[in-house]
């Protein structure tokens, strides 16, 4: 089972009722795979990390078990709700998975969870393999309940997405807890907040105190002379690395089981910490006075692995091969792709976007180079709008705020109520491809679809942009290149904000048939190039100059054919 | 027995999961203990891909380490030069003979190198097959992965039969016929 499949076991398992999230790599397969129980819980996509936690918090306050997933950056949005909801504590056990990204496979930022949990004051379970993932799933809502508070579970991209044994138990029923009504407890005012604050540093110390003892907190005595304080996928390496070594192996990293902590580091010769990312437990087991060895000589960015520990304690055997000098193959966007089709446009009339977190991110690397700034979901539309508002409106007028659709709903609508309010005069670009592309095709508000696979009203982008107050609201097919740029064109230099949404499917989803192929028509190839600028992938040159396109890759979009000038691309049946 | 590690390597887009999927179900099917590790996300928009298997008595970890790799499976050509240095000495690659070139070749910042399995083959154990011509001759283009797989499935610890009653409860049900066909062409290659 992957990672994340053990995770949404361990739910189904504990009895969970309630789940909500928002998609991000690698959290998004809990949810894909949580819906196979839905006749036992009930699960959703929210449009953002912060609802998703909102509805777990509601959820739990009923009664019931109740969890909320996302990735890491997901926690920074959801971060308002948790930091208070760890003050008021749960009625129902609360988890919420938060997957870090360490060597940043897929994200903006390499942040680290725990960081967070601390100052939130917040437990925090880190698992090692499927097995654990599952396992700790089902501590962390006892351990919920039993100190009443959300308990994070964290875990990584690495255990996310690899795959161990795991042994299925039966789901447990468990009794919904009573609700009472209790407003010093769930209504967080400064008079029952001030009293609520002391509950959880004591409860926090009573959890220190408790976790000595835990199962999961575990010291492996072998060789002495070094001892290593690791948890989650790391605890793997040294396994692998250095079987002999005595190791403390932390399956709550948060609180401290300083006790624990202190009677082995008494034990062993020489202390190593090995933990991925920031030095959350080496600072901690520092100020204690114990000494160690941890972001002295291991890394604090990237992924960790076996070959970290075998530099560090010089257990290289043999030589190994270095690697061969290769181009890179970065990813990009997938031919027929929308976005692509979007970007040759701007890109001809050199405009320059604000861009967003999606597939369309892509459109920032060559040959596309049209978006200039990327920093987090949503950020597209208030960036556009603070440059108009440092440089004024004419600064802007070769400038364009790009946005797909599930970044709309999950941030950006907000952005946009600003626009119309502070008067802007910005162009808003929303890339309608009807999903959630970037992380494996998820379904939101706007798709008409949901996580349960019910069709739902969906919410109307343009109509929801008129009712907001926006006159100038046009939509466009993607592919209709002439139509977009004249579009774009008056939109730009229109004294008023604008959006422009443009409607294709993603390539990818399934409900996407393709019936077309281009096909290159050599003898009428007047070797220009122009075809080639987008980057389509199925496009290459031949010896000759002329274009080849491999049939296996192209989905007949017709960018390509659009764009010569000389009828050398035909559309072919498929 | 010992832990044995087996990479597959190839573009985004070409199926690795499926293939890593066969291979981690396969292990389970001959109750040996198997850990697997992919890349999702990012990685599939036609980047390069790379997914660890391992199986043996007792997995700790899931990554395969540099030059540890007792068979290296590449879906490209590239692909299969880009991970080279994982291959055991004397590992084996498998590799599926096509090339798709990077979005940095077709811009024209790099060069696609020449005679990549020629020179690969110099210094180690090679077998290619051009599964692609071969998939589009059984009538379905997508199946060349395990035309590949089973071209590698004579390197690894498992009978056939296994391997065919593992495709069966891995594909959907609907191209049972045609993986099971492609996966006999790559194993009596
Ligand atoms: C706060 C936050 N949550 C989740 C993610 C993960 N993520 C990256 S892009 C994306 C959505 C992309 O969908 P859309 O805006 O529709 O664009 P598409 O990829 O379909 O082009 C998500 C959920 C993130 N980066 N930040």
């Amino acid at each position: 089972m992957l990672g994340n499949e053990a995770i949404a076991r361990g739910a189904y398992e504990a009895g969970v009722k309630v789940s909500a999230a928002y998609p991000g790599t690698p959290s998004t397969e809990i949810s894909e795979n949580l819906v196979q129980y839905k006749d036992s819980l009930y699960c959703e996509w929210a449009p953002n990390e912060k609802v998703a936690t909102e509805v777990a918090i509601g959820a739990s306050i009923s009664g019931v078990r109740s969890m909320a997933s996302m990735k890491h950056v997901g926690f920074n949005v959801a971060a308002d709700p948790l930091y208070t909801a760890a003050y008021t504590g749960v009625n129902g056990g609360m988890m919420m998975v938060v997957a870090d990204d360490p060597g940043m496979y897929s994200s903006q930022n390499e942040q680290d969870t725990r960081q967070i949990a601390r100052a939130a004051q917040v437990p925090v379970l880190e698992p090692a393999d499927s097995a654990e993932a599952k396992e700790f799933t089902k501590l962390a809502f006892e351990y919920s309940e039993k100190y009443d508070t959300p308990v994070i579970l964290r875990t990584t991209t690495r255990l996310a997405h690899s795959q161990g044994l795991v042994e299925l138990n039966e789901r447990v029923e468990v009794e919904d807890k009573p609700y009472e009504r209790n407003v010093g407890k769930f209504v967080m005012m400064p008079g029952n907040a001030i009293k609520r604050h002391l509950v959880v540093e004591q409860r926090m110390k009573d959890m220190a105190e408790d976790a000595n003892d835990f199962a999961i907190n575990r010291a492996e005595y072998n060789d002495k002379s070094i001892g290593f304080i690791t948890s989650g996928i790391p605890y793997l390496y040294v396994k692998e690395v250095m079987p002999e070594a005595s190791v403390l192996k932390l399956g709550c990293v948060h609180p401290l089981p300083k006790k624990l902590i202190q009677e082995f580091a008494s034990k062993v010769d020489k202390l190593y910490i090995f933990e991925e990312l920031e030095p959350v437990i080496e600072e901690q087991v520092k100020s204690w006075g114990i000494e160690a060895i941890g972001k002295e000589v291991f890394t604090l960015q990237g992924e960790y692995s076996s070959a970290l520990l075998r530099k560090v304690f010089n257990l290289n055997g043999e030589e190994v091969m270095a690697p061969a000098q290769v181009p890179a193959r970065p990813p990009i966007l997938c031919p027929g792709c929308p976005h692509r089709s979007v970007y040759s446009v701007l890109k001809k009339m050199k405009i320059h976007a604000a861009g967003d977190i999606g597939c369309y991110t892509l459109g920032a690397v060559a040959p596309l180079s049209v978006v200039d700034t990327t920093i987090c979901m949503g950020a597209s539309i208030s960036t556009l709008h603070g440059m108009e508002k440092a440089k004024g409106s004419e600064y802007i007028k070769d400038w364009v705020a790009v946005i797909g659709d599930s970044t709309f709903m999950h941030t950006g609508v907000n952005s946009l109520i600003n626009m119309v309010y502070n008067q802007s005069h910005g162009t808003v670009m929303i890339l309608d491809n009807s999903t959630t592309g970037m992380t494996g095709h998820q379904d939101h508000a706007a798709t008409g679809k949901t996580l349960q696979g019910e069709e739902v009203p969906a919410i109307n982008i343009y109509h929801l942009c008129k009712s907001i107050g926006i006159e100038n609201v046009y939509e466009v097919n993607a592919f209709d290149i002439e139509e977009l740029e004249k579009i774009v064109k008056r939109e730009t230099r229109r004294d008023a904000v604008s959006v422009i949404i443009t409607k294709s499917p993603c390539v990818l989803l399934k409900s996407n048939h393709f019936t077309k192929k281009c096909k290159p028509l050599s003898e009428k190839c007047k070797k220009c190039g122009a075809c080639l600028k987008p980057g389509c992938p199925a496009l290459t040159k031949a010896e000759d100059g002329t274009i080849l396109i491999d049939e296996t890759m192209c989905n007949g979009c017709g960018l390509c054919k659009n764009l010569c000038k000389f009828e050398a691309i035909e559309e072919v049946d498929a | 027995m010992k832990t044995r590690n087996i990479m597959i390597v190839g573009v985004g887009g070409q199926g690795t999961l499926l293939t890593s999927r066969i291979l981690g179900g396969i292990a389970i099917h001959a109750g040996y203990d198997v850990k697997l590790s992919e890349v999702h996300g990012m990685a599939q928009r036609g980047g390069s891909v790379v997914t660890f298997v391992r199986y043996g008595d007792k997995v700790e970890e899931p990554i395969v380490e540099v030059g540890q790799a007792d068979v290296l499976i590449a879906f490209e050509r590239l692909e299969a030069l880009r991970y080279i240095h994982y291959l055991k000495k004397d590992g084996v690659l498998i590799v599926n003979d096509w090339r798709i070139d990077p979005i940095t070749v077709v811009t024209g910042v790099a060069e696609y190198p020449e005679h990549i399995l020629e020179d690969l083959e110099k210094t180690h154990t090679v077998y290619r097959v051009n599964a692609m011509e071969e998939a589009k001759k059984l009538g379905n283009s997508r199946v060349f992965n395990i035309i590949v797989l089973g071209l590698a499935a004579k390197y690894m610890d498992y009978t056939k039969e296994d391997w065919l009653t593992v495709i069966e409860n891995t594909v959907p049900s609907k191209t049972v016929e045609i993986n099971k066909k492609a996966f006999e062409l790559g194993y009596s290659i």
